[in-house]
């Protein structure tokens, strides 16, 4: 069970936040405007890596705010947490 | 002496403190300070319980968690704790423990058969006899299961009670062995915050019985004065009797506390256990090496047993478990226990595995005089319930073949001594590697992980005075990181021991007088009743990988998780594979360490604690008139209020009838409310919801479906605009968490720079619905503002008083009926219930449930989000294509619209079903069917998903999602029964009542 740091909080028990997949992944700024196969990119498909993975999470027994995690998920160690908003990370192991 | 094997002093028990307790219904005695079984041993019991297969004879093989087979059902009724290991439980004043798995008793046990028949019930045996055919398997399950078994659960509800608590600390010391408590006394004296955690009632671990030193004191001095320290410093934590557990990760460490386990009859008002979550900075494990046994023919009989186990029963306990005794090795520490055994009295023979022992035993056998065999083997062990005698003959240089003549001797005690394998369950359950260390032949940690150390023999470091050094730094390299760093001088300055353990020389498995293949017994693990054989087998077979092997044979497997196993079972699986044990590789360790109680897992989470429970303000009234509830999410909602002799569909139809006839009153405040605000909340519903907002009116409400971004609907309700940018958004009761976090997602993650504040409001208000025709009088009656048609018309709302209470009054509907639903602060959500129901009586107001709601609203035809959808039904599904805006250039859901899968024909349709017999209430999740045969499968077509009688109707009716719905008005469908029946029904639109609106609009 991690630890993780929430932006707002600070370090918290895992069991205060939930996971919601995959961030940087923006929704289309004109729907209308997309094809099939690219809205079907926005809705469906995720990288899943072995390595580095950039998360959303919220903090729901907290500030409920949503904020990014970069964790490894081979050692599921966490590299860092930013705010939503925030550029994507370089890793090294991207 | 009132114990047959006991000494007449030494050990740790208080001989002063007389203990009397029941084995299998014999009253017998011990002392404070034995465990059961030592108590047992000191009364000359050694057959305690019947293995899990075979049902042989098993005694006690250890002292501590590892035992695999002294395994009894402890105390009786709801407190009975089965599969409890006689070597852990302390002995107290009334103890009751029985033996397991043997019928009518331990010692005539007619399950004892299956021994005759081994040969026929190898690895694999249930899979490859029983599979066939395979409906008879629920069958065989049945009788297999009582024949091979472990103790039995209680039936009754758990009496005990259980905590938990979570703890944060700088060091987590697991295991207080003199390395343990050398680490933890080192981490506390720089000034960290120092959790210690022994599983044993007494602190000192294995050297509490070796005649080893410390500083030049004898060893249980030494424990004894740094116990006292450790436990005089505020900046440290001291647990006995707590196992961990698991070690997750970033050093998160569950342990079990034994709090009233050892105490007589649980009338303490202690909790009975209780489980520590720990969160420590650093972790350092020390939790010592289980002595393994040796895999010889016959090795599993009572009255044999781990040679540093009977070291313990002697020093610890002051038993000695036998008086002729022999010991088979294939390491110097063994020579130690003999040392013990002989000054009290015993006589003692060593057999030797090995071809050579050093001058230095030599002459301790000499000074002691030893009798040696050495290069030989225990080929065979005797006697029925108890070992009587063993064979032993000498082995060729190679240990392949016999030299000599066998010899037959007279023992009651054969202790084994097979090495030592360090304890990494913990370790590898942290994720640290292991790589196998041929000196010792056994796994040691490899690689560790953050923040962790490894000290003792834990860490396979068998030199006291080295690993003592090493568990200093230890615990000074852990205070240091965490930020600790007074200064601690070194206080070990000098440790010995009279005999160390350097090396052992491992034999997969020891010959026997019959081929090992060939019915002898060579046991390795002795709980699941895993053999030689069964790893032979397993390899011939094809199950080569360490995982498939111990599926396969399920060594490994048992309560025990291996403990004395594993290594055995690696070791022989290299030997017929020929490779390096490192290479067969070991299997993945997982939690817990040792059994756990999953009360303590659950802690006081239980009954009505399990969930919260979500109560309105008018509950109390609900449960004073007879309501039946219904779980809604957390909440607890009244179902029906069935008077006197109502069954439920009376109880729902005189509701139902009252409702649509006079006034009925539903209990709405369990509806989600979210207060939106923000100059940007028209904007922002525009996305949300299907259909336009922009020009909504204050004070007007409007009905809206929210689809995710498959464009499948999610939630609905009405929202209502109550100024310029504020907005009261309802959502349904299940839903209103997941559309609360739906918002918030959208304006935290996509449209960061809108001004919207979402806050929920539920709970803050009670919300009280009342409808039918005479509504309107009734509510005219309790307020002074104006309530007529004009002035709040349908989908309007107001602000004004009732019964003097601050009020929002919504014009919405959800029966069809004129309908107001009355918001006031949840703090006088009683008062104005009361009131109304009072002022109500005059009109035969009928409180009505769920259930009867659900009715009046299936018979308009209005859906239930989670009911009659299920994810996979846009607006269009729904035939509620109306309130999908075209004009709106987005909004989340439009885009997938188009979707070619959203798109397409002959997707599954609301429609609604008249039953055309006009009396069955098809089940709600019945399947429509194109062709009705006499056997599933059957070509489906649709379900039904709300299924009623209408009382208003006088018939039933029924919504379904019918494929091509839609285009199929008047189409007859079949829908076959479980009972056989075939019903069949007319497809119709789905509203059934009141087509244009006139009752809710008037």
């Amino acid at each position: 069970m991690f630890v993780i740091k929430c932006p707002y909080c600070g370090e918290r028990d895992q069991t205060e936040f939930s996971c919601h997949g995959e961030s940087h992944i923006a929704r289309p700024e004109n729907p209308n405007e997309v094809g099939d196969v690219e809205w079907g990119k926005y809705l469906f498909f995720r990288s899943n890596p072995k390595g580095m993975h950039y998360e959303r999470w919220t903090h729901d027994h907290g500030c409920r705010r949503w904020f990014n995690v970069q964790r490894h998920t081979v050692t599921d160690k966490i590299m860092q947490t930013y705010k939503m908003g925030q550029p994507k990370p370089k890793g090294i192991n991207d | 002496m009132i114990n047959r094997n006991r000494l007449f002093s030494g050990g740790l028990i208080d001989r002063n403190i007389l203990i009397k307790f029941k084995f299998n219904g014999k009253p017998l005695q011990g002392y404070q300070g034995d465990t059961l079984a030592s108590a047992l041993l000191a009364n000359d019991i050694h057959l305690v319980g019947r293995s899990f297969k075979y049902h042989r004879p098993r005694g006690i093989l250890t002292s501590g968690s590892e035992e695999p087979n002294a395994l009894v059902q402890l105390g009786k009724g709801a407190e009975t704790e089965p599969n409890a290991r006689a070597t852990e439980i302390e002995l107290y004043d009334g103890l009751e423990a029985s033996s397991q798995n043997c019928w009518p008793s331990v010692n005539h046990d007619i399950g004892a058969l299956n021994n005759l028949f081994s040969r026929i019930l190898p690895a694999g045996f249930y899979y490859k006899t029983f599979m066939w055919p395979p409906s008879m398997w629920m069958f065989y399950e049945y009788f297999i299961r009582r024949a091979a078994g472990l103790g039995e659960a209680p039936k009754e509800k758990n009496p005990s009670r259980y905590e938990q608590k979570f703890f944060y600390c700088d060091v987590t010391v697991v295991g207080a062995g003199v390395n343990g408590l050398t680490a933890a006394l080192t981490a506390a004296r720089a000034g960290a915050s120092v959790l210690l955690v022994d599983e044993k009632p007494e602190l000192g671990g294995y050297l509490l019985n070796a005649k080893s030193r410390i500083n030049n004191l004898d060893t249980k001095k030494w424990i004894k004065d740094t116990v006292k320290e450790l436990m005089a410093l505020e900046n440290v934590t001291v647990l006995n009797r707590t196992a961990a557990t698991g070690y997750y990760d970033y050093n998160y460490v569950t342990a079990l506390q034994k709090i009233t386990n050892h105490l007589p009859n649980s009338l303490s008002k202690q909790p009975r256990e209780r489980f520590w979550r720990i969160r420590s900075k650093e972790v350092i494990l020390a939790q010592g090496a289980f002595e393994r046994p040796l895999v010889f023919s016959g090795n599993d009989r009572p009255g044999i047993m781990m040679a540093s186990s009977a070291q313990t029963y002697v020093n610890q306990y002051g038993v000695l478990p036998g008086n002729a005794v022999t010991l088979f090795t294939n390491n110097d520490h063994a020579y130690s226990v003999a040392v013990d055994l002989i000054s009290k009295g015993a006589k003692v023979i060593i057999v030797d595995i090995r071809s050579n022992i050093s001058e230095k035993i030599r002459k301790l056998c000499e000074q002691n005089k030893i009798e040696t065999y050495i290069s030989h083997a225990v080929i065979k062990t005797d006697g029925s319930k108890k070992i009587s005698s063993i064979t032993v003959q000498e082995l060729s240089e190679d240990k392949q073949s016999f030299v000599g003549e066998a010899v037959t001797i007279g023992t009651d005690l054969l202790l084994m001594s097979g090495g030592w394998n360090p304890a990494v369950q913990l370790f590898s359950q942290s994720r640290g590697k292991l790589k196998y260390d041929d000196q010792i032949s056994s796994f040691i940690p490899d690689v560790l992980v953050d923040n962790q150390a490894v000290i003792g023999s834990n860490n396979g470091d068998f030199n006291l005075k080295q690993s003592l050094m090493s568990s200093y730094e230890a615990g000074l390299g852990a205070a240091h990181r965490t930020g600790n760093k007074q200064e601690v001088e070194n206080f070990i300055n000098d440790a010995n021991e009279p005999i160390e353990f350097i090396t052992a020389e491992v034999v997969p498995y020891v010959l026997g007088s019959k081929p090992v293949t060939h019915g002898s017994k060579h046991f390795i693990d002795f709980q699941n009743d895993v053999t030689a054989a069964d790893i032979f087998l397993a390899q011939r077979e094809g199950y080569v990988s360490v995982e498939h092997t111990k599926r396969y044979t399920t060594t490994g497997m048992a309560t025990d998780q291996g403990k004395t196993s594993n290594v055995n079972a690696l070791a022989l699986m290299s030997h017929i594979q020929q490779k390096p044990v490192g290479d067969v590789g070991h299997t993945t360790f997982r939690p817990p360490y040792v059994p756990q109680t999953f009360g303590a897992i659950a802690g006081r989470n239980v009954d009505q604690y399990f969930d919260p429970q979500r109560l309105t303000a008018i509950h109390e009234w609900h449960i004073d008139n007879g309501a039946v509830f219904e779980d809604v999410g957390q909440w607890k909602r009244p179902y029906f209020y069935p008077k006197k002799v109502e069954t439920m569909t009376e109880a729902v139809n005189r509701e139902c009838i009252a409702a649509r006839a006079s006034v009925g009153i539903l209990d709405a405040s369990t509806l989600g409310k979210i207060d939106i605000q923000g100059p940007d909340a028209a904007k922002f519903l525009n996305l949300i919801y299907t259909n336009a907002w922009s020009k909504l009116e204050i004070g007007a409400c409007r009905y809206g479906l929210m689809c995710n971004e498959h464009g499948m609907v999610f939630d609905d309700g009405v929202t209502t605009r109550l100024g310029e940018n504020h907005y009261h958004m309802t959502t349904t009761t299940g839903g209103a968490a997941r559309v609360m976090s739906w918002l918030e997602e959208f304006l935290q993650t996509e449209w960061l720079d809108m001004k919207v504040y979402c806050t929920s409001v539920t709970e803050q208000w009670t919300v009280l619905s009342i409808c039918g025709p005479n509504s309107r009088k009734l509510l005219a009656s309790l307020t002074e503002d104006d309530i007529s048609n004009e002035e709040l018309p349908y989908m309007r709302m107001k602000e004004a008083k009732v019964c003097g209470v601050d009020a929002r009054i919504f014009r919405i509907s959800f029966t069809g009926e004129l309908s107001f639903e009355i918001n006031v602060s949840a703090r006088y959500g009683r008062y104005v219930w009361d009131k109304v129901i009072e002022a109500g009586k005059k009109f035969n107001i009928t409180p009505y449930g769920t259930e009867t709601m659900h009715v009046l609203r299936a018979e308009k035809g209005f859906i239930i989000v989670g009911q009659d959808t299920d994810g996979s039904a846009t607006p269009s599904d729904l035939n509620m294509d109306w309130i999908v805006s075209k004009k709106k250039e987005d909004f989340l859901g439009k885009r997938s619209f188009l979707r070619p899968d959203t798109a397409k024909n002959g997707r599954k349709q609301l429609v609604g079903l008249l039953i055309n017999d006009k009396k069955t209430v098809v089940p709600e999740g019945s399947h429509i069917v194109e062709e009705v045969s006499k056997q599933p499968p059957m070509k489906m077509e649709g379900h039904i998903t709300s299924s009623y009688f209408s009382p208003t109707l006088g018939h039933p009716i029924a919504m379904a999602m019918l494929k091509n719905g839609k285009a199929r008005n008047g189409d007859l469908v079949k829908i076959p029964l479980m009972n056989g029946k075939v019903v069949e029904a007319t497809v119709t639109e789905n509203v059934f009542y009141d087509k244009a609106g006139a009752r809710q609009n008037d």
